[in-house]
């Protein structure tokens, strides 16, 4: 896979700034993930963590600067990328299986108006085996716990066989059970020469699981490893009430 | 030809058309949790559809659906900036579009009866549906316009759910997951407001917006208390509707005989009660039925 390529950054923003109904969500964002290693993005609510991933994807209204993954725009390497929303952006009520969401990883593979056939569904019972919810294939899903439900999300993004796996906060309101089995997946991927970014909510967890951390508040507060990174003065500056915010930043 | 094949059938196969369609194109609009949108699209057709009428002159189809499809866009249009100028939740931007594009169009529809065109108002609430005669039968080419109406839009709203079943699926349940795979969730929804309103005008010659807005409704959420299968949900909301549409008209025309009256009941109010039958009836005997202790304890947690 990639390891033998020249290290070329699996997500690399420039000058990236990002306002949604025109207040500026991220102010100038310059940053340079590491090709080898687990990378994390930490930083309070509302600190532009969900939007800087969606902006590389294209999904945010980017009002200068950009993100290139895999050393490429987004849109020309869509194939290669998995993205994993937060657990709370869909409906868990709706009527699909554990299998259906999981085989929806497959869907840019098998293309417009194209059915899936048997492959694809033996691809989608795979993933789901990997994390652990072989059992669970044919359950509704909202009939799964919330540990689970997001490995079935994990199972999606697996499905894909992207190079660079793109999840938004993988680990939030999940059972140990299940975040242990999913750090053990992303692990394995990331041995295979595989690109994993993760939005991360828990300060306390970031430096066990990680290599890299970002600490975002609107701009790059500190990237770097960990122990440098989270370093008090720089996580202070992202959290306190007074320290920067958008506004501040703009005025 | 008997009177069932002249009278009964063509009504019978225009409510079931109606009916299957509605139901048909409603699934999305329940799966999105957005049923408001279509009791939204299917008031704010009318002034589109009046307009086209008085411009076009007569019962002029291909007008009548221009203006209708324009009302749709501009209502769903208008829809999202007042949500966003209005930082207002959905169902308020909705209710206030929807409202004031339905005024509209009830006031452009008494300027119309004014100059003396053949539209009324009880026509676009509850239809015409014992007016649809087949006269010829059984020349199928003499089937009535708005069966054959009803007919095309069915047929070209199902090809579109089948040929797209994966991307309509991936598009209601996950929109961001959908675009980042360089699919067009928007391009979906747009597509489901556009057919949603021309389920609306083809529909409500026949039936009526009430029936409408029940079969937009009404079997999708019945379905979705039986089955938790997606294929199931969307065959059986069909299957709903279309039953839902045989059974009130039987009701309509032969239940007050069955007391003795002498008179009838408008086919369409009745075919909308059925289908609300229908959602109570999943509600209390379906696999997935409302469970009271349920509600009292999550009522409970607050």
């Amino acid at each position: 896979m990639t390891a033998d390529k020249p290290a070329a950054s699996p997500f690399e923003a420039s000058g990236l700034t990002v306002a949604w109904g025109g207040r500026p969500v991220l102010w100038n964002v310059d940053l340079t993930l590491p090709a080898r290693g687990m990378s994390a993005v930490v930083g309070p609510n509302g600190a532009g963590k969900s939007t800087l991933v969606k902006a590389a994807l294209g999904l945010a209204p980017v009002l200068t600067g950009q993100v290139r993954l895999l050393g490429e725009p987004a849109a020309r390497v869509r194939r290669r990328i998995a993205y994993m929303p937060q657990r709370n952006s869909v409906d868990w009520d709706f009527p699909v299986s554990a299998r259906d969401v999981a085989a929806m990883g497959l869907y840019g593979r098998v293309g417009w108006f194209r059915r899936l056939g048997k492959r694809h569904l033996d691809a989608a019972d795979t993933a789901l085996e990997r994390v652990g919810l072989a059992d669970f294939r044919h359950r509704q899903i909202g009939r799964l716990s919330g540990g689970q439900q997001q490995r079935v999300f994990l199972a999606r993004a697996l499905a894909q066989q992207a190079e660079l796996l793109l999840l938004d906060e993988p680990f939030s309101g999940i059972d140990a059970a299940s975040e242990a089995a999913m750090l053990g997946v992303l692990a394995e991927l990331e041995r295979e020469g595989r690109h994993v970014v993760c939005i991360h909510h828990d300060l306390g967890t970031v430096a066990a699981y990680f290599d890299h951390v970002t600490v975002l508040n609107a701009v790059v507060v500190a990237s770097g490893r960990p122990a440098e990174a989270l370093a008090e003065d720089t996580l202070r500056r992202a959290y306190d009430a007074s320290g920067l915010k958008p506004r501040a930043v703009a005025a | 030809m008997s009177l069932f094949w002249q009278v009964d059938f063509p009504a019978l196969l225009a409510a079931g058309l109606a009916s299957g369609l509605c139901a048909l194109l409603g699934n999305f609009l329940v799966l999105r949790r957005e049923s408001l949108l279509g009791d939204a699209i299917a008031h704010a057709v009318l002034p589109g559809i009046v307009g086209g009428f008085m411009l076009a002159g007569a019962l002029a189809a291909p007008a009548m659906l221009g203006g209708a499809l324009a009302a749709a866009l501009v209502a769903a249009g208008a829809i999202q900036i007042v949500r966003r100028l209005g930082r207002i939740e959905p169902g308020a931007a909705m209710g206030a579009v929807f409202t004031v594009m339905f005024a509209a169009g009830v006031f452009m529809l008494e300027q119309a009866a004014a100059r003396n065109l053949h539209i009324d108002a009880d026509c676009v609430l509850y239809g015409q549906l014992e007016d649809i005669l087949w006269l010829d039968a059984p020349d199928i080419w003499a089937l009535p316009r708005e069966v054959w109406v009803l007919a095309g839009v069915f047929a070209v709203a199902a090809a579109a759910v089948f040929l797209l079943a994966k991307e309509v699926k991936l598009a209601v349940f996950d929109p961001a997951f959908a675009a980042a795979l360089g699919f067009r969730p928007g391009l979906v929804h747009l597509g489901l407001v556009l057919f949603v309103a021309a389920a609306a005008i083809a529909s409500f010659e026949a039936v009526g917006s009430i029936l409408v807005i029940a079969m937009l409704i009404c079997p999708p959420a019945a379905a979705r208390l039986i089955t938790d299968e997606y294929r199931t949900q969307i065959l059986l909301s069909v299957a709903l509707g279309t039953g839902s549409a045989f059974a009130g008209y039987g009701l309509a025309g032969f239940g007050p005989a069955l007391l003795g009256a002498d008179w009838s009941l408008n086919a369409a109010g009745c075919i909308a009660s059925v289908a609300g039958l229908a959602v109570a009836a999943a509600a209390v005997f379906g696999p997935r039925r409302l469970s009271f202790a349920g509600a009292a304890a999550s009522l409970g947690r607050g």
